[in-house]
């Protein structure tokens, strides 16, 4: 009995490792979301995030600078998305999809003389009471990106519920016009979130970069942008949601994989597209749930702010 | 979702198609001799393109002038990228995937003067369009006889991109090997559908290093799985290119494709007037596949056995599928003393005996 539940604590753990860049991206997203902003270029800044991360320690081999570097590069990248949305008033949808293709093809560009580079270790915590039973592999033995991705929504959630910020960003979000009736800077605000949310991003792509796959290779993001994206959507823009959301993402991926390794048959094919399968059935719901729909859903996401004078 | 992803890599590489176009107009009517290369995938992917890309290199190192363009979708705009190297005077194109195979041929027969080589295909309708690919199980067999003198578990981990002859054709030709040396053995496999996720390749690595698996292969195109199995502490291969500093103490060897030599042959016997069209499915014999430098925690005894090994497979003393062989349900595929021949490992679409699973439909 005891190997069994050692296993199950390796599976858990290889979840919860795999949804870490979807938690990170999706809750930096959902703040972007919460103040009326669709940023489409989560992808894009994401695999900017990867590439900076890996050089930033590949040149200077210090894991601060490599993850600051990494959230740095995600909010300059993000800086061109809100330049262009909150001051030049472009369309939120198509700039963020430029966005995305700009981020991976700067990164390639970036990227030409780290190809092929092995990465560097990374310091993990504990990592001799990963031995314990069951609980060892899930708590112990992970850097210290992992142990930020599952506290941190617990603080985005108590920011946008309990904090007079966060009830500014979602008045934002809700109503812009509201908003700057109030007296508050709705295009400052909305910056200031689309950084929050490149940073996040950023440091889903160091993630991968650095401790996931330790190596930088072209396009090696390879959609997590975009499942982050639903994510948020499956989430019903709740930081705690997104957790659930992104582990249960995380395991369909990895069970498949263990599934097919012990030998059961199951059609892979259909288990890949259940991410997307049930991102679209909670849009089903929650669209015919007028209730849902007004509580979450930020009533300005994706429109244009024009100020009135 | 990843359909839009797709499409956006799609938008993406048309305007690098473009752009391209742009260059190679302006650079025409130029009457040097000319090699191009047309890449599926981005020349930094360390693993299929990266070693076309090395082949290339070679060809520019023995003087003559190249040129290439990379990750070109399979389909019309390949065939679009191919009629603009022949028209800007190439006198030699290396189409380098298996899906320009249509593309290359229709182009082909509208300039008779240019020769056509691609990669990994069958149809060759016109006689200046030539066909090659590499003997990849011959390196499959090196590292099952290795795989199965090395594991304690027994278990062999196979991480496999898409139910194609040339991927199950590894795999058969890795296990047999494998029970050669060691009849317990067991091949797990684990298929991921993609050439290329490095995400995904090291989850698949995990979950056959946590199902038992303790030396890890792939049929995919990235490093992830040699550093997951570099980081377990279990033994793996490099795939494609020396993969060996991804992973200094995991990976035992590589196979390694090695374009480099064809490459310049028939690019230099274009120049030359000499060439003349042929398929050519090379191996261990010809370097085509070559094996990556052997770890010497295999013990020197069976890095002499493998060398040994190499060798009769260069040679043709032993062959890969040499009878009796057997599918999962006992039918005799290779009678005993035979071996199979190149039709049948060209249409290879079931599992041999000891393979563990049934292949995706």
């Amino acid at each position: 009995m005891n190997i069994d539940l050692n296993f199950i604590g390796i599976i858990i753990a290889a979840v919860m490792a795999s949804s870490v860049p979807l938690i990170l991206a999706a809750t930096g997203e959902l703040i972007v979301e919460r103040s009326g902003v669709l940023n489409l270029g989560v992808e894009g800044m994401i695999i900017i995030g990867a590439i900076s991360g890996f050089a930033f320690m590949m040149s200077t081999e210090s894991i601060v600078i490599a993850i600051f570097g990494a959230m740095f590069a995600g909010i300059i990248i993000s800086l061109i998305f809100g330049f262009l949305t909150q001051t030049l008033l472009t369309l939120h949808v198509p700039t963020g999809l430029a966005l995305t293709i700009f981020g991976i093809g700067v990164s390639a560009m970036l990227g030409k003389n780290f190809v092929g580079l092995p990465g560097k270790e990374i310091p993990v915590f504990f990592e001799n009471l990963d031995k314990i039973t069951f609980i060892g592999p899930i708590l112990f033995g992970h850097s210290i990106i992992f142990y930020f991705a599952f506290v941190f929504p617990f603080f985005v959630y108590y920011f946008l519920k309990k904090t007079k910020m966060g009830l500014i960003v979602r008045a934002v979000g809700d109503s812009h016009h509201v908003a700057t009736d109030q007296g508050i800077n709705v295009i400052l605000v909305r910056y200031l979130c689309i950084m929050f949310g490149g940073a996040m991003s950023g440091l889903a792509g160091a993630y991968l970069s650095l401790v996931y796959t330790p190596q930088w290779i072209e396009n090696m993001s390879s959609g997590r942008g975009w499942i982050a994206l639903a994510l948020v959507v499956f989430a019903t823009w709740n930081p705690l949601k997104v957790l659930v959301g992104a582990l249960l993402f995380g395991s369909i991926s990895i069970l498949q994989l263990h599934m097919q390794a012990a030998g059961v048959r199951i059609p892979v094919q259909f288990l890949s597209a259940l991410p997307y399968l049930l991102t679209i059935l909670v849009l089903v719901v929650i669209s015919r749930d007028d209730r849902k729909i007004k509580l979450n859903t930020p009533n300005s996401l994706g429109k244009t702010f024009y100020k009135e004078n | 979702m990843k359909g839009i992803n797709l499409m956006l890599k799609k938008i993406l590489r048309c305007f690098g198609v473009a752009l391209f176009f742009l260059i190679a107009t302006s650079l025409s009517a130029n009457a040097e001799f000319k090699v191009g290369f047309v890449y599926v995938g981005p020349t930094g992917d360390h693993g299929w393109t990266y070693q076309h890309h090395e082949g290339r290199n070679a060809v520019e190192a023995a003087g003559m002038k190249t040129t290439f363009v990379e990750s070109v979708p399979e389909g019309a705009d390949s065939e679009r990228v191919i009629r603009q190297l022949a028209q800007s005077g190439h006198n030699i194109i290396f189409t380098t995937s298996f899906g320009y195979m249509n593309p290359t041929n229709k182009v082909a027969k509208d300039f008779p003067n240019v020769k056509f080589e691609h990669a990994t295909g069958y149809i060759r309708e016109h006689s200046n369009v030539s066909t090659y690919s590499a003997r990849f199980y011959e390196g499959r067999t090196l590292l099952g006889h290795i795989a199965g003198k090395m594991t304690k578990t027994n278990t062999i981990g196979y991480i496999a991109s898409f139910p194609i002859p040339e991927v199950i054709r590894g795999i058969n030709s890795m296990t047999l090997a494998a029970q050669k040396v060691n009849p317990n053995i067991k091949t797990k496999i684990v298929w991921v559908f993609t050439w290329y996720d490095p995400g995904k390749e090291a989850e698949a690595a995990q979950a056959l290093i946590d199902q038992g698996a303790d030396v890890i292969m792939q049929h995919t195109d990235s490093t992830a799985a040699v550093q997951v199995a570099e980081k377990a502490g279990v033994w793996s291969f490099g795939q494609a290119s020396d993969m060996q500093k991804f992973a200094p103490k995991s990976v035992l060897t590589s196979i390694i494709d090695d374009w480099a030599p064809y490459y310049v042959e028939r690019s230099k016997a274009a120049k030359d007037g000499t060439w003349k069209q042929q398929d050519t499915w090379h191996g261990l014999k010809e370097g085509m596949v070559a094996m990556g430098p052997y770890n010497p925690a295999m013990g020197s005894a069976l890095v002499k056995e493998v060398e040994q090994l190499q060798k009769d497979l260069a040679s043709g003393k032993v062959h890969s599928f040499t009878g009796p062989i057997y599918d999962q349900k006992g039918n005799l595929l290779v009678a005993e003393g035979k071996t199979a021949d190149d039709g049948m490992l060209a249409g290879m679409k079931v599992y041999v005996k000891g393979v563990e699973g049934k292949i995706p439909e």
